[in-house]
């Protein structure tokens, strides 16, 4: 328990958590791995989880008819996977697929939510740290619909 | 830019073109077209990375296009245009040996003198990188004069990444962080996924001993710039070219003119401070 903990403190996601929330947020905790092609997640599913990347990347993707997989995003070492489990109705609204070999620590979504409920301050420290990653997503969604390379960039 | 002063100011009229002949002409992406041409008779000079030429195709009309080759090789002077008006269209069409008109070059370049000693983050969007090329040819020429020397590229998907085969060549070199990235991508890519200015945290540089060169849609230089500010990175350490409708190229017409600045005379490479609060200037 003590490696986890340790891994979640230095995640930058979870960087500068005090002590009492990483025991809180420990406790949902696991390693988990995932073989290249394997997928994390699929759209319409209970975001019951979330991952703090480790190593390995992972596209995030979206099935377009006539077009298949289209990825809109890659993710990396450092990152998280997945802002959907704090948002109702807590379901992934994208694919998540490993490219390669990837390792991450999961986080029962369900548990952190109780644990979220219960405790305010640990609610809110969770929304601190989750909105600044919806909002660069919301900004980079935003370039990509100006598409702005093509010829009226 | 002293070396592109230099270069301006040796021609005798600057309103009156050469002819140049298409040497070679290579298509670099979807409606991209890179051509090397050959002043006749001429001496060929020399340009400043981040100049830019005013081509000429006779019979239908001038454009504005940045250098896109090597600033040790003046004698090919390559420039990279997309297909997307009457101009740029029939200069793609020109044929090997086809003439077109030659004014040039002008502007004021990339900041290379003061680059050195320092870190260099470039940062291009799209056909971005085509002004940005000489720079990174001169950064490489000269490599030990410099620091981390870093190019961070977006453009909209993988076969629209420009000048892919030379990036490729780029990144066998130990001495050059380079990251690629697309908008969007079918399953067959194993690059990055996103916008480019998510390659800018995790870029290797001091911002405190850097130069940011940004190129790219202005929309996308804005974001970058908030990247780079960001990680670190003073608003003077940054520089970007700008594109505007440049006629004249020489600050006489006006046609370029953005707030208080002429686009053609004082630019096409501005240091950011000297742009701040333009840019989200509707107006202009």
């Amino acid at each position: 328990m003590e490696g986890l903990e340790r891994i979640i403190r230095e995640h930058p996601f979870f960087a500068g958590l005090e002590e009492r929330f990483t025991a809180l947020v420990c406790g949902c905790a696991k390693n988990v791995r995932f073989e290249a092609a394997q997928y994390l997640f699929h759209e319409g599913g209970p975001a019951d989880e979330f991952y703090l990347l480790r190593h390995g990347r992972v596209a995030l993707e979206l099935r377009a008819p006539g077009r298949g997989a289209v990825t809109f995003q890659t993710l990396r070492e450092s990152e998280i996977v997945g802002v959907s489990w704090l948002i109702p109705p807590y379901r992934w609204t994208y694919d998540a697929k490993a490219l390669e070999l990837v390792r991450a620590i999961a986080i029962d979504a369900a548990c952190l939510r109780r644990k979220c409920e219960a405790d305010h301050d640990l609610g809110y420290d969770m929304m601190k740290r989750v909105m600044p990653v919806l909002v660069q997503r919301l900004q980079a969604a935003r370039l990509q619909i100006l598409d702005v390379y093509g010829s009226h960039g | 830019m002293g070396d592109a002063a230099a270069f301006a100011a040796d021609r005798a009229d600057p309103m009156v073109p050469r002819v140049a002949r298409v040497r070679r002409r290579r298509r670099d992406g979807p409606l991209v077209w890179t051509l090397e041409l050959e002043a006749d008779g001429a001496d060929p000079g020399g340009f400043a990375p981040g100049q830019f030429n005013m081509l000429t195709v006779f019979g239908v009309g001038e454009v504005p296009i940045s250098l896109s080759g090597d600033p040790a090789a003046p004698d090919r002077l390559v420039h990279t245009v997309r297909a997307v008006g009457p101009v740029s269209a029939a200069l793609a069409r020109v044929e090997p040996g086809g003439a077109v008109g030659l004014r040039g070059p002008f502007g004021a370049g990339w900041p290379m003198a003061e680059a050195a000693g320092r870190d260099v983050v470039l940062v291009a969007g799209g056909l971005g990188l085509a002004p940005l090329r000489p720079a990174l040819y001169r950064l490489l020429a000269e490599r030990e004069r410099y620091g981390n020397v870093v190019l961070l590229y977006g453009t909209r998907s993988p076969d629209e990444i420009l000048f892919r085969r030379e990036i490729e060549t780029w990144r066998r070199r130990l001495d050059i962080d380079i990251e690629v990235t697309v908008d969007h991508a079918a399953g067959d890519w194993h690059g990055h996924v996103g916008v480019v200015t998510t390659l800018i945290p995790r870029a290797a540089f001091d911002p405190l001993h850097a130069l940011a060169l940004v190129c790219g849609p202005e929309v996308m230089m804005r974001f970058a710039i908030s990247a780079l500010r960001d990680a670190g990175l003073a608003e003077e350490a940054v520089y970007l070219s700008m594109e505007r409708n440049m006629k004249c190229a020489v600050g006489l017409c006006g046609h370029c003119q953005f707030g208080p600045v002429l686009v053609c005379r004082d630019g096409p490479v501005f240091r950011f401070d000297r742009l701040r609060g333009l840019l989200r200037t509707k107006e202009i």
